[in-house]
């Protein structure tokens, strides 16, 4: 604990840890010291000059070192000549602050009158306007008059694109720097920065793309004025006329609290339309962070003209429009009928509330909830996970973070950032992938392997532990490890503090169960279990991929013989179909396929009925993240007439077939759900709804403290215990991976890219330049070898069937690999063998 | 004794070749340092002789080698060749003419700091300079005088130049250390100050280029000797770089403690003939501006002296001003420099020489009247004690001191613009 130091703060006494900046401890107790460039996220830079303030301290005799008292017995406080900033000066013993005087008050007109000489006042039209720190302290402290001529303003661009996502007004920016230090200290990717000089100084991208960074949307927040700006959002609305809905990111297993703000608009006919996304803070989770696929892909999918609103039924081979209630009638019997030979298919976007409803369904009707994954292990992850109380942003020196097969931003991007953030304060990084990503960068110990072979990476450092708890199996011996991986197994075990994180890279569904049941050895040898900031953590393809393993779905390897001898397939919100040719074709031979989307996907159009669903901003539920937090949204748009919630969908057609099942609102499905699902024993709408203070304290008037993030007035969700937190004992089971033969030639990789084509992001308008066509990664030998340049349009041949795609050279490929992105149109979903060709014609 | 203990060069002939410096005492008080004393009596020896700044601060040298954070390393050597202050060019005389005795100044700074590396900063117009100074760099390398273990001893130390890209900023410590590190040439924030995070975050000591070609002399002389010169808080010589309005501007090597008039018109030849001494910039562009009284005149030109008379000393870049030139032309001339100059960083700086350039370019253009005039002294005002670095605050001192010392030239100009076709004549401008 830091020592505690006393001071008064414009006459509050404050007592606060050694090593607080003033503005921090004036925060503390409700004083608001004025500031633009200071960030509490990140280093004072003291540039804008805002936060000046009177400080004294007490005056210290020379000889006694001790404070020199007056008549009274106080202490004699000296002031100094010159203002100092707030935001770059600790506090110190017996400091007094005052931040209202005459000469601070004189001090913030000054720098206002400053700032406002080469400002636009384009208020009227600014997108900043109504919520910009510049417009409410000069409301506040400003000079009211000007005395600059008009004519003398300085002139610059005012829509000067720094990359597809974000545009820069010059006339506006008030060279604060928060935006490069962002990129700089919180992200490690400097791609924006200063050029120029003086007045001249101005903000510049160097990446090709512009700002070229996942990260890109959080400088729109921060920035303190109408500078920086989204393409989606700017000129769309006035802050004042939006109003927050609370909800969670529905794009990837970290579960970032997001705010969606509405407004009634006329193209909508007068309802409701999601103008933009904003981060909601939680600082366990995403802090005031979200990445540009929550904010760019986030919502614009449920505004797009293809979404399915009436249920249709195939009559002559045709799918036709029909009631629900004869869809529903239909599936109801024909399910009934199917008994035993039921499957239900559903995938990770799905919430609590649906995927408990679809279980209750398929369990009633004797079939089987198939979990739509290609990574296993989310057994395990219930088991083994990070301890509830875990908080990523609290690791730091002493502590470990193990992140294997993942190519962790791509996959997780906050749960990148928060691991880079773990390692700047110091916490062991080791990342074990078979090519380097972004994260190797901050990484103390990087291991490669081959890609196959990430177990016996886990086995080696297993074996290369010290103390071992229990007797280990003897086939385990011949997993040898070379000193990277002792190093790297040396100080994982000796972190206090240990988590792994296992993700998606080269990853298929045997594979990756074997690799998280070798990572939840290795953690419970290290006893990095039932602890906060200990466990296993699965950074699954979905957001609530956790959630469906915690309901009862399981990911199956037997998909096409399932589907083909199935007598009725149930797919919710998943795509075989489209994702896998070979898929397709054993529905085809299915006796009867339901498919419950929001588009009529390949799946749906080979369907028998299509039944068409609310979006997730169209509706309440709860997803549950990959640390295994369950977090609540919120309906934020009315739904397009036509459409139900997959849980009540789910509930009636379970009705229909003589089940009982809660149909009236998501929180009874949640209470139905938290008395039977025993990890989820005790939780409520309202417990996950709780709050509580965290900090840095944003999003009251101050805008200016944290940006235009909300504060997290609708919860926080509840974080789960893992079994290994409430048992003490613990069985840990070993299993010894089979031996696979790999064959000659190239091996296809499957890997995972943030934008991708899936069924949200597709239609994003402002993603739409970034989401890039069909491509395939190999490295310059292997593009040699094949007589192919970087850029060449190739045929890739995959089990008989050839898909375009471009060529990419990239160095960090290893040789005679061909990493394939999922959802990018080529339907590789293991670790095999493939051809590349030259392409007869350049892919569409 | 010899007249000049930095300008030898003026007396001996050749003395940039390092056989002529070395036959002159050169590399003596290095060699004696390496082998004979222990760092830290170097840095006390420079501290016992008094030796302030050159670099503008006058901050006492040897105490701020004393500084350097001994529980980090590598520490580094930075010598701020940028001499970018108007009025300014001791330094490049130096290292033409007596370079060897720089860059014996520099490596014993590195050897009382226990540096491996130390860099000499140039301001990019040096770019010949540079690849001079490169050439002596090798010479010395040939010559065992720089490298691994330096005439058999533990030492080991290179020297490497680097060029700015042209700005005055660059002059200022930290934001020479930022540009040096390969960014933007903006200041830091102040404390940490370089002899505990500097280059690359490491112990760094900058020393102005006339401060470390003091130190071999001191060295080789001791502290006792180098103290006779100059004045008691201003020991030494410095070099006056005398310009403006005088017969035979140039560098003059004078003890510290001269007065204004000896170097003016003993030294500088006096003005030209019915011209009369009107006012001094003792410090460049960055100067108060003094009036030239008889007292003034009179001050002796030291760190503390000067302050009497309302200015600093700096870098002692001398401008002599006479009578036909208004000061209003004077600091519309700093303005425009200021302006130019200001990196940007922090916002009363940024955006007051802007508005001051503006408002003084009104007032110069007949287009301004009483009003503006207050508005840019009370800009300059504004200015004052809310600066990141010195820059923004130098930028103030010529207009505050300007206006309220010769406020008639304002007035006379204002007149005039009230009145176009007043006979009356204004003070011209000089080109
Ligand atoms: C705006 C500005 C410009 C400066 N320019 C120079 C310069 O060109 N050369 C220099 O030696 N010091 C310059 N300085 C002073 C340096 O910051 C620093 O104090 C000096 O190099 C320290 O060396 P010294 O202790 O030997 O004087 C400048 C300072 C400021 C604020
Ligand atoms: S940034 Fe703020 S002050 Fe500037 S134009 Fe926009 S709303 Fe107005
Ligand atoms: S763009 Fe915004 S955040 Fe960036 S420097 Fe300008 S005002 Fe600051
Ligand atoms: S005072 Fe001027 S030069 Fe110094 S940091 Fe501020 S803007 Fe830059
Ligand atoms: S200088 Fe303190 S907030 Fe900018």
């Amino acid at each position: 604990m830091a020592q505690l130091i006393s001071l008064m703060i414009d006459d509050k006494p404050v007592k606060v840890p050694e090593g607080t900046l003033i503005v921090n401890a004036a925060k503390k107790v409700g004083i608001d010291i004025p500031v633009f460039c200071y960030h509490p996220k990140m280093e004072p830079v003291g540039m804008c000059r805002m936060c000046l303030v009177e400080i004294g301290r007490p005056q210290i005799d020379r000889e006694t070192r001790k404070p020199v008292l007056d008549e009274q017995g106080n202490p004699v406080i000296q002031f100094g000549p010159k203002l100092e900033t707030a935001c770059t000066t600790p506090v110190s013993e017996g400091m007094v602050v005052m931040g209202m005087s005459d000469k601070v008050k004189k001090g913030r007109q000054d720098i206002l009158e400053f700032l406002l000489t080469s400002h636009p006042l384009d208020c009227p039209i600014c997108d900043k306007g109504g919520e910009c720190p510049l417009q409410n302290l000069t409301m506040e402290h400003g000079p009211g008059v000007s005395r600059f001529l008009y004519d003398e303003k300085m002139h610059l661009a005012k829509h000067y694109p720094l990359g597809d996502l974000i545009l820069l007004d010059r006339e506006r920016c008030i060279q604060c720097g928060r935006c490069v230090r962002f990129q700089d200290e919180i992200v490690g990717e400097p791609v924006i920065g200063f050029e120029q000089r003086g007045r001249s100084l101005q903000i510049e991208t160097f990446s090709d793309p512009g700002f070229d960074s996942y990260y890109s949307g959080n400088t729109t927040d921060i920035c303190p004025v109408g500078a920086l700006t989204t393409t989606d959002f700017r000129f769309g609305a006035r802050p004042w006329e939006l109003k927050p809905v609370a909800s969670v990111c529905s794009q990837c297993p970290v579960g970032c609290n997001i705010t969606y703000n509405i407004r009634r608009e006329a193209r909508a006919g007068g309802r409701y339309v999601i103008k933009r996304v904003l981060p909601r803070q939680h600082e366990e989770v995403n802090e005031i962070w979200i990445c540009d696929k929550a904010r760019f892909a986030g919502y614009q999918y449920a505004e797009s003209p293809e979404r399915l609103t009436r249920p249709m039924l195939r009559r002559n081979g045709e799918l036709v429009e029909s009631s629900w209630d004869e869809a529903l009638q239909v599936v109801a019997e024909r399910f009934k009928a199917a008994t035993g030979g039921l499957v239900t298919y559903a995938g990770g976007r799905l919430s609590n509330e649906d995927l408990f409803n679809l279980k209750q369904l398929t369990e009633g009707l004797k079939g089987q909830a198939i979990l739509k994954s290609s990574i296993g292990g989310g057994v395990l992850v219930a088991q083994m996970g990070v301890a509830k109380g875990t908080d990523l942003g609290k690791l730091g020196a002493g502590d470990a973070i193990l992140v294997i097969a993942s190519d962790l931003q791509e996959e997780a991007p906050i749960w990148w950032l928060r691991v880079k953030q773990a390692a700047d304060r110091g916490a062991t990084l080791i990342v074990v992938n078979p090519r380097q990503t972004r994260l190797d960068r901050f990484a103390t110990h990087t291991l490669r392997y081959d890609y196959g072979s990430e177990t016996a990476t886990v086995l080696a450092m297993i074996n290369a532990l010290e103390s071992k708890k229990t007797r280990l199996p003897d086939w385990l011996a011949k997993y040898r490890p070379n000193r990277f991986q002792t190093a790297a197994a040396k100080a994982f075990a000796g972190a206090k503090n240990g988590i792994i994180l296992f993700g998606q890279e080269g990853m298929d569904l045997p594979r990756s169960q074997e690799l998280a049941l070798a990572c939840a050895n290795l953690l419970f040898l290290t006893d990095h279990l039932g602890s906060p900031n200990n466990g296993l953590i699965g950074v699954w393809e979905s957001a609530n991929t956790q959630g469906a393993w915690d309901m009862g779905f399981r990911p199956s390897t037997e998909l096409k013989e399932m589907f083909s001898s199935a007598r009725a397939v149930y797919v919710v919100a998943a795509d075989p179909a489209g994702d896998d040719p070979s898929l397709a074709d054993a529905l085809e031979q299915s006796e009867f396929v339901v498919v419950q989307e929001l588009f009529l996907t390949s799946t749906a159009r080979l369907a028998d009925v299509v039944l068409p669903v609310t979006a997730q901003p169209e509706r309440e539920g709860t997803y549950t993240t990959g640390e295994r937090r369950v977090q609540r949204f919120f309906p934020a748009i009315p739904a397009p007439g036509g459409v139900i919630p997959d849980y009540e969908i789910a509930a009636r057609i379970g009705e229909r077939s003589g089940l009982k099942m809660e149909n009236r609102a998501a929180s009874l499905v949640f209470a139905q759900l938290a008395a039977r699902v025993s990890d989820y024993e005790g939780l409520s709408y309202r417990s996950l709804a709780e709050t509580h203070e965290q900090w840095p304290i944003i999003g009251r008037d101050d805008l200016y403290y944290g940006g235009t993030a909300y504060e997290n007035t609708q919860g926080l969700g509840v974080q789960l215990m893992p079994s290994s937190q409430k048992r003490k004992i613990f069985q840990v089971n070993w299993q010894e991976p089979p031996v696979r033969v790999s064959g000659k030639g190239l091996l296809g990789v499957p890997i995972t890219r943030l934008y991708d084509r899936g069924a949200t992001v597709t239609p994003s308008r402002s993603l739409a330049s970034r989401v890039p066509g069909p491509f395939i990664l190999v490295n310059e030998t292997t593009a040699q070898k094949l007589d192919m340049h970087n850029d060449a349009p190739v045929q890739l041949m995959l089990a008989g069937s050839a898909y375009s795609a471009m060529l990419r050279v990239d160095t960090a490929v290893p040789e005679s690999v061909v990493l394939v992105p999922r959802s990018l149109g080529i339907p590789l979903s293991e670790l095999q063998p493939v051809d590349i060709r030259v392409a007869e014609t350049t892919p569409a | 004794m010899s007249t000049f203990l930095l300008l030898r060069h003026r007396e001996i002939p050749n003395l940039d070749q390092l056989d002529v410096y070395r036959q002159h005492g050169g590399f003596e008080a290095f060699q004696k340092a390496i082998t004979t004393l222990q760092p830290k009596e170097v840095t006390d020896e420079v501290k016992a002789s008094g030796l302030r700044g050159r670099g503008g601060a006058g901050f006492p040298t040897g105490m701020k080698w004393s500084f350097i954070d001994n529980n980090n390393w590598p520490h580094y050597v930075v010598a701020n060749a940028d001499e970018s202050e108007p009025g300014t060019f001791k330094d490049r005389e130096i290292m033409e003419g007596n370079p060897y005795q720089f860059l014996e100044g520099v490596m014993i700074c590195a050897y009382a700091v226990q540096a491996q590396s130390a860099y000499i900063y140039l301001r990019g117009e040096f770019w010949q300079l540079a690849a001079e100074l490169d050439k002596r760099i090798q010479a010395l390398e040939a010559a065992g005088l720089l490298g691994d273990n330096i005439l058999g001893t533990n030492f080991s130390l290179r020297l490497y130049t680097h060029l700015g890209a042209g700005a005055y900023i660059c002059g200022e410590e930290t934001a020479l250390l930022e540009s040096l590190e390969g960014k933007l040439g903006q200041p830091r924030l102040r404390p940490p100050f370089p002899p505990s995070y500097g280059l690359y975050g490491k112990p760094t000591i900058v020393n102005n280029v006339e401060t470390l070609t003091n130190v071999p002399l001191i060295v080789a002389r001791g502290a006792k000797w180098y103290k006779t010169m100059g004045t008691e808080r201003s020991p030494g010589t410095k070099i006056f770089s005398l310009c403006g309005q005088v017969n035979k501007p140039g560098n003059y090597e004078l003890p510290l403690g001269t007065t204004f008039r000896e170097l003016i018109f003993t030294h500088g030849g006096g003005l030209k003939d019915g011209r009369k001494v009107k006012a001094i910039m003792p410090a460049g562009a960055s100067s108060s501006i003094i009036v030239a009284t008889e007292e003034a005149l009179d001050t002796p030109m030291d760190y503390e002296n000067t302050q009497k008379v309302g200015s600093v000393l700096g870098s002692a870049s001398v401008i002599v001003i006479d009578d036909s030139v208004s000061m209003e032309w004077v600091i519309n001339k700093t303005l425009h420099f200021f302006k130019h100059e200001s990196c940007g960083k922090c916002t009363p700086c940024r955006e007051g020489t802007y508005w001051m350039m503006h408002i003084s370019d009104r007032i110069s253009r007949g287009q301004a009247n009483e009003e503006d005039l207050e508005t840019l002294n009370d800009v300059a005002l504004n200015i004052q004690g809310k600066c990141l670095c010195a820059l923004g605050e130098f930028s103030t001192m010529a207009v505050v001191t300007g206006i309220e010392r010769f406020k008639s030239d304002f007035e006379l100009r204002l007149a005039q613009n009230a009145n176009p076709e007043s006979p009356e004549t204004v003070l011209a401008a000089v080109d």
